[in-house]
């Protein structure tokens, strides 16, 4: 049967505008609070124009009106029934060294999958140049990497002029472009189930541990902790961080003795993805920034033992702020529970009165 | 491997009302990212020009701007628009798209960053190669940034209300004169039935003449299989006026009711 259309639409309409008001309001506005009353109001609006898609669905063939009210329906329902973020109060310091820790340690099982994961590439670079010299060819794609390191050592020590002069600032740019796409990549990579993730860290573990077992059986090792120390306690942490957020994501997306469905699983670490790759870009930062305008000048320029003192502190640093910074104190975690069952209390004695 | 796909996708709320999403498939979508592209490229082309008289003083630090300048805007576009217009970039706008959570819940900024984020994997290698892939085989057309971050891209058509009273406004109506073929008619005349006879009204004036003539004959006749009126009440009148009778009949009940 079908209801008089007319009728219906003009009856209805000016609660339609009044719901449509406060979303675009809303929408507009996302921090915006309605007092108790507007959001009484605003809740009944929503009941009413879903009963009008009801009543329009079962007895009219009228399609706009039908689309429009869906519209209204789904933008309400999407109000009232989402989870809104707390009002976006900017506190980078806060996640910086809170949340960024603490959600690292939260996964950092994934996190030592793919350490693991580069450090048996490294083991078996390592291993390849030590019983096959003449592999180097295959498993280094720098040029710069090919030739004898002695020699590289020597050129680079003798070198009078500063030949990233006039090109520091845009090289380290590159950097830290370059290697965050590398890292994004990492972490995309996830959806392969996390295969294609640990090979990428393989992969790089091999060009590591062939490069630094080439340079230590050529007696270079200042050189090359010197050379990669100082940016590397950054960068390459850096690197396995994306890795543990791509194994975060297959693990989503596999959902080992999880009982909740793929898009619970996949919205459940959205946040943590999010928190982790901007954290692994923020340490890009500084490590192409280290990279460019450090890591390039050797002896005499800068003593090795300074770059190599440098690089550690950094490694050590990095550490106590990944395994220590944002940690509940158990005198902040009683604090917490203090308060909260001050709040309890509090409103059992407002319930009571 | 082609999967069963859907146009819309229905979302019930815990009040028990349905209503459906209608889902963006991949030509549009490409449409609007072409309008998006053309506009990154155009700021960064603008950031190019800017950069130059900045390399005058120093072209070390331009060249840098440039290449963070260009990475910040290829990622930024996409967070910033999507963010501050919930769910929208300006093509998205123009083509009246909307990314929306996949439950039609409020977007949040961690599910805008990913989807975003995993371009970078969906442009692979090619114009979108990777992330058109995977909305063919996506039963909601969600490329691998859509299906990580839970979201969806949605199509709102254009809202078109036909205006009853003018179309069916100064013409007297024949049928009212038998109010239970009228509502005998009502009750076996499908919505969608209806909505065929509404919409040849509403459209007549874009048939050629011979057309609009044999498209109204056609109508009449699968409607007289339905409901016949009495040769009284058709006598005289054109298939047109026929359909408008019709319509008035299903769409305005009450307005008979009044009159007698």
């Amino acid at each position: 049967m079908i209801i008089d259309l007319q009728k219906f639409i003009t009856e209805e309409r000016p609660f339609w505008s009044e719901l449509e008001a406060v979303l675009v309001k809303l929408e507009k506005r996302p921090e915006l609070r309605l007092s108790l009353s507007r959001l009484e109001r605003f809740h009944y609006l929503y009941q009413r124009t879903s009963g009008d898609l009801a009543k329009i669905k079962t007895f009219s063939a009228e399609p706009n009106t039908r689309v429009y009210l869906e519209s209204l329906v789904a933008r309400t329902f999407g109000e009232i029934h989402g989870s809104p973020e707390k009002p976006h109060r900017l506190a980078p310091l806060h996640w910086f060294f809170s949340t960024f820790p603490q959600t690292f340690r939260k996964h950092v099982r994934a996190f030592w999958i793919c350490l693991a994961a580069m450090l048996v590439g490294g083991a078996f670079g390592g291993f390849v140049i030590v019983v096959d010299p003449a592999a180097k060819e295959v498993l280094l794609p720098f040029s710069h990497l090919l030739g004898d390191p002695s020699e590289r050592v020597a050129k680079e020590e003798a070198a009078d002029d500063d030949r990233l002069a006039g090109a520091k600032t845009s090289f380290s740019s590159y950097l830290m472009t370059h290697n965050t796409k590398v890292s994004i990549f990492t972490l995309a990579m996830g959806l392969t189930w996390g295969i294609v993730t640990l090979i990428m860290l393989f992969y790089n573990g091999v060009i590591l541990g062939a490069v630094a077992l080439d340079y230590v059986l050529a007696g270079e090792t200042p050189f090359l902790l010197g050379w990669l120390l100082p940016h590397g306690a950054i960068e390459i942490p850096a690197i396995i961080l994306a890795g543990q957020s791509g194994l975060v994501l297959a693990g989503a997306l596999i959902g080992w003795g999880k009982s909740i469905s793929l898009k619970a699983r996949l919205r459940k670490i959205s946040g943590d993805l999010v928190t982790l790759i901007t954290g692994v870009a923020v340490m890009l930062i500084w490590a192409g920034i280290i990279e460019a305008f450090f890591s390039q000048y050797h002896e005499p320029v800068i003593p090795y033992a300074a770059k190599i003192g440098f690089g550690a502190l950094e490694l050590i640093l990095l550490v106590l702020f990944l395994t220590r910074s944002g940690r509940r104190t158990k005198s902040s975690q009683l604090g917490v529970e203090s308060k909260i069952y001050h709040r309890h209390t509090q409103a059992d004695t407002d319930t009571k009165k | 491997m082609m999967v069963d796909k859907i146009n819309s996708l229905t979302i019930r709320t815990p009040e028990g009302i349905e209503f459906s999403l209608m889902l963006a498939g991949p030509v549009t979508r490409f449409l609007a990212w072409s309008v998006d592209l053309l506009l990154i490229l155009a700021t960064n082309k603008l950031l190019g020009v800017l950069l130059g008289v900045l390399g005058i003083i120093s072209r070390d630090i331009a060249m840098a701007a440039g290449v963070l300048g260009f990475f910040i805007v290829s990622i930024g576009y996409g967070i910033v628009t999507e963010w501050y217009w919930r769910g929208q970039t300006l093509g998205k706008r123009l083509l009246r798209l909307r990314v929306t959570d996949v439950r039609g819940l409020q977007l949040r900024f961690s599910q805008i960053v990913i989807r975003n984020l995993l371009r970078f994997v969906d442009s692979l290698p090619v114009l979108y190669l990777v992330g058109g892939l995977a909305c063919l085989i996506n039963r909601r057309f969600q490329r691998l940034g859509d299906f990580v971050a839970n979201t969806i891209v949605v199509w709102s058509p254009p809202l078109d209300e036909p205006d009853l009273d003018q179309l069916l406004s100064g013409k007297y109506n024949s049928f009212r004169k038998y109010p239970h073929l009228e509502a005998r008619l009502r009750h076996h005349v499908s919505p969608a039935e209806a909505q065929v006879a509404l919409q040849a009204l509403v459209r007549r004036d874009e048939f050629e003449p011979r057309a609009r003539v044999q498209l109204f004959q056609s109508v009449v006749t699968y409607f007289k299989t339905i409901v016949t009126f009495p040769q009284e009440a058709t006598e005289g009148i054109s298939d047109e006026q026929y359909i408008r009778n019709l319509v008035d009949a299903l769409y305005r009940p009450n307005t008979t009711e009044s009159m007698r």
